[in-house]
């Protein structure tokens, strides 16, 4: 799950990093108040889960309050990438010496966070890692131990050659790493760390990416949640349960497994057709996660054919049978549907499909195949 | 012969008393695996389906029962500590079939796990089978053949779904191993691999891949240097969009890094027969002179 930066930033600054003063609005009015009581220059910025929201034009300088509430008035509702903005956050103006970034991430390859620093801020650090690597100091915590003071001071000296800013940057590493572990992050990122001309070091952007499998145990962190910032079809699958990614395609797909499930999305564009969806319903899937998944499915536009691919482990294909008889009894299909089930109770699935005037297939290509020309039929 | 489990694994369960625990306990019995121990906190003492003592903790099923193997099925929630219970209580071979273990418990399970010469396969994983022999997972055991093909997998229904394609062929397995769709995992591919390599059985080897993280493309580097049997492998998600989680934890492109075209880029150059979906292993396998 990822953070809001307004979100982010109060984490941070309970961990004791220094943050400019700013808030977070909901109303053109609540923006310009704030601009008001920070006084001078603010920058108003665009709270949404999406990369580039400056070239996006969602975040905006203004020299006074009065300004401050005109691009207020003209982000909030604007779409970027597809999600609507519902709140800015204002924050001052800073003014600015240096530029650097301060990153840590759990680290697949070597199994524990890794710090990242470079002194080439303020851009995207990919950019910096893909052609000017030399500019990135990294180093792995081992998380039994946590950041060492040594271990901050050594990456802070990457950065800054003064000590006083020396030792402000390595105290602000421990305190994103404190930050970082308190609430079960995957990716906790200041950029820019900026240097002030009077010699402060200051985060003035945060990220923050919690590992979803954390938040059963942080009910606090849980509850940051926007729904609202999310594609609502996403959040409905979600709360049912089912893993779901809306894409652009035609071919809408239902399938038990994650893995089974992309690769029946590259079948379909094997077969020339384009994916509508990504939806894992699951191991021990009941019938009425698969109604909520045909009402997913449905409810895009876009799609011009059903495709199931089920196969049957621990999922039982008379479940899954059950579930598109009752979903489709219910609200007739704008669509046709193929349907490909194998393994436990394909026997028993199939029958109950016939009864109820479908028929199943059980090889996958032929199933893909099938839905992908009965979608171009449709196009 | 076949990869870390057969006749003379004796296994524990933590977590047999629970729905998914029993359920496929009953199902490693009817498979014929040797299931010597459950274990529940609470429950020591009672016996699962009269046939299975139940202990309060691994270590008192260990030291009455001598389990050199350990399966977990609790909630996510206690999986590493179950991990660590075991461990501790001296098995060598743990499996953790439970998903949503947060990533950072594994950063600290690992390190444990490594001190101590264990091995752990998952978590989030469907477990492993050795077709005829022992199945410690929930990977179904009526879709497996006896057989020469090694299969190592990421993934869960999609494997069977390999194994099936195989199995219809005629083309056995020696053992299937599926190790788990989370980001850090403690058996990867290259483990497999090594340990494929050295089973006599396994005349040839399946990957399956996904996108997200560069394990694939390491493994694919050790298997120049080290694999001399057939490699076929296939990578899922060549249509998923970066920086969305495809279900699985760790099937995440980030950035530029962890495509299905940058691991089959790294599939082709090692040698590996690349498959563009399920259905070609085995037309790959025979292209690579391997028969069923």
């Amino acid at each position: 799950m990822n953070l809001h930066e307004y979100q982010a930033r109060v984490l941070l600054k309970a961990a004791g990093i220094p943050v400019p003063d700013g808030d977070v609005a909901t109303t053109p009015a609540e923006a310009e108040a704030i601009a008001k009581r920070l006084g001078g220059r603010v920058v108003v910025k665009a709270q949404v889960h999406a990369g580039g929201r400056g070239k996006a034009g969602g975040v905006k300088l203004a020299k006074d309050a009065t300004e401050a509430r005109a691009h207020a008035e003209q982000i909030l509702g604007m779409t970027i990438k597809g999600l609507t903005v519902s709140k800015v956050l204002v924050v001052p103006a800073a003014e600015i010496a240096s530029e650097s970034y301060a990153g840590v991430i759990l680290d697949r390859a070597s199994q524990r966070p890794v710090f990242m620093v470079s002194p080439a801020g303020g851009i995207d650090i990919e950019e910096v890692a893909a052609k000017t690597p030399e500019k990135i100091m990294k180093l792995g915590v081992d998380p039994r131990y946590g950041l060492l003071p040594h271990q901050a001071m050594q990456l802070a000296f990457f950065l800054y050659s003064d000590l006083a800013q020396v030792r402000a940057a390595a105290s602000i590493l421990r305190q994103l790493y404190a930050a970082f572990m308190a609430a079960g992050g995957s990716l906790a990122e200041i950029n820019p760390l900026v240097t002030t001309p009077d010699g402060k070091v200051l985060a003035l952007d945060a990220k923050l990416s919690v590992d979803d499998n954390e938040l059963e145990r942080r009910p606090d962190i849980a509850a940051l949640r926007d729904v609202k910032a999310e594609n609502p079809a996403e959040v409905k699958a979600r709360q049912a349960g089912l893993s779901f990614i809306k894409l652009d395609g035609t071919v809408g797909c239902c399938v038990n497994g994650a893995g089974l499930a992309m690769a029946t999305m590259d079948l379909v564009k094997y077969y020339g057709g384009d994916p509508a969806n990504f939806l894992d319903i699951g191991g021990s899937s009941n019938p009425d996660k698969v109604v909520t998944a045909l009402e997913i499915i449905t409810s895009d536009h876009n799609v011009k054919c059903i495709l199931f691919n089920i196969f049957g482990g621990i999922t039982r294909c008379d479940d899954v049978a059950n579930g598109i008889v009752t979903a489709t009894s219910r609200t007739k299909l704008p669509v046709p549907i193929v349907i490909r089930l194998t393994g436990t109770n394909e026997v028993l699935a199939v029958e109950i499909l016939q009864k109820a005037g479908f028929s199943a297939l059980t090889d996958m290509d032929e199933a893909v195949e099938r839905a992908v020309a009965l979608a171009g039929r449709a196009a | 012969m076949s990869i870390f489990i057969d006749r003379s694994t004796k296994l524990v369960v933590q977590g047999i008393t629970g729905r998914d625990g029993s359920f496929h306990t009953k199902q490693m019995i009817e498979y014929g695996t040797n299931v010597v121990a459950g274990v529940t906190p609470g429950k020591g003492g009672q016996t699962f389906e009269s046939r299975v003592p139940i202990f309060n903790a691994v270590a008192d099923a260990v030291a009455a029962t001598q389990a050199n193997a350990s399966v977990i099925y609790v909630p996510a929630r206690f999986a590493a500590d179950a991990i660590f219970e075991a461990a501790d209580a001296g098995v060598k071979l743990v499996v953790c079939i439970s998903e949503g273990v947060p990533v950072l418990d594994m950063t600290r399970v690992m390190p444990y796990l490594r001190e101590r010469g264990v091995r752990l396969i998952g978590p989030n994983c469907p477990g492993a089978i050795s077709p005829g022999k022992a199945k410690v997972g929930i990977i179904p055991g009526r879709i497996c053949l006896e057989g020469k093909v090694g299969v190592v997998s990421r993934s869960g229904t999609l494997t069977y779904e390999v194994i099936h394609q195989l199995s219809r062929a005629g083309f056995g397995q020696s053992a299937c191993v599926g190790i788990g769709g989370d980001p850090i995992i403690g058996t990867n591919f290259i483990d497999c691999l090594t340990a494929f390599q050295a089973d006599a059985e396994t005349e040839a080897i399946v990957m399956i891949g996904e996108i997200g993280g560069t394990d694939e493309q390491q493994a694919a580097e050790y298997a120049v240097a080290h694999v001399t049997k057939p490699i076929v492998g296939f990578i899922a998600g060549q249509t998923a969009p970066p920086g969305r989680r495809m279900g699985h934890a760790g099937a995440i492109i980030s950035g530029a890094s962890g495509t299905a075209s940058e691991k089959m880029a790294a599939f082709e150059r090692a040698g590996i027969g690349v498959m563009k979906r399920p259905a070609d292993v085995v037309p790959l396998l025979q292209e690579q002179r391997v028969s069923a």
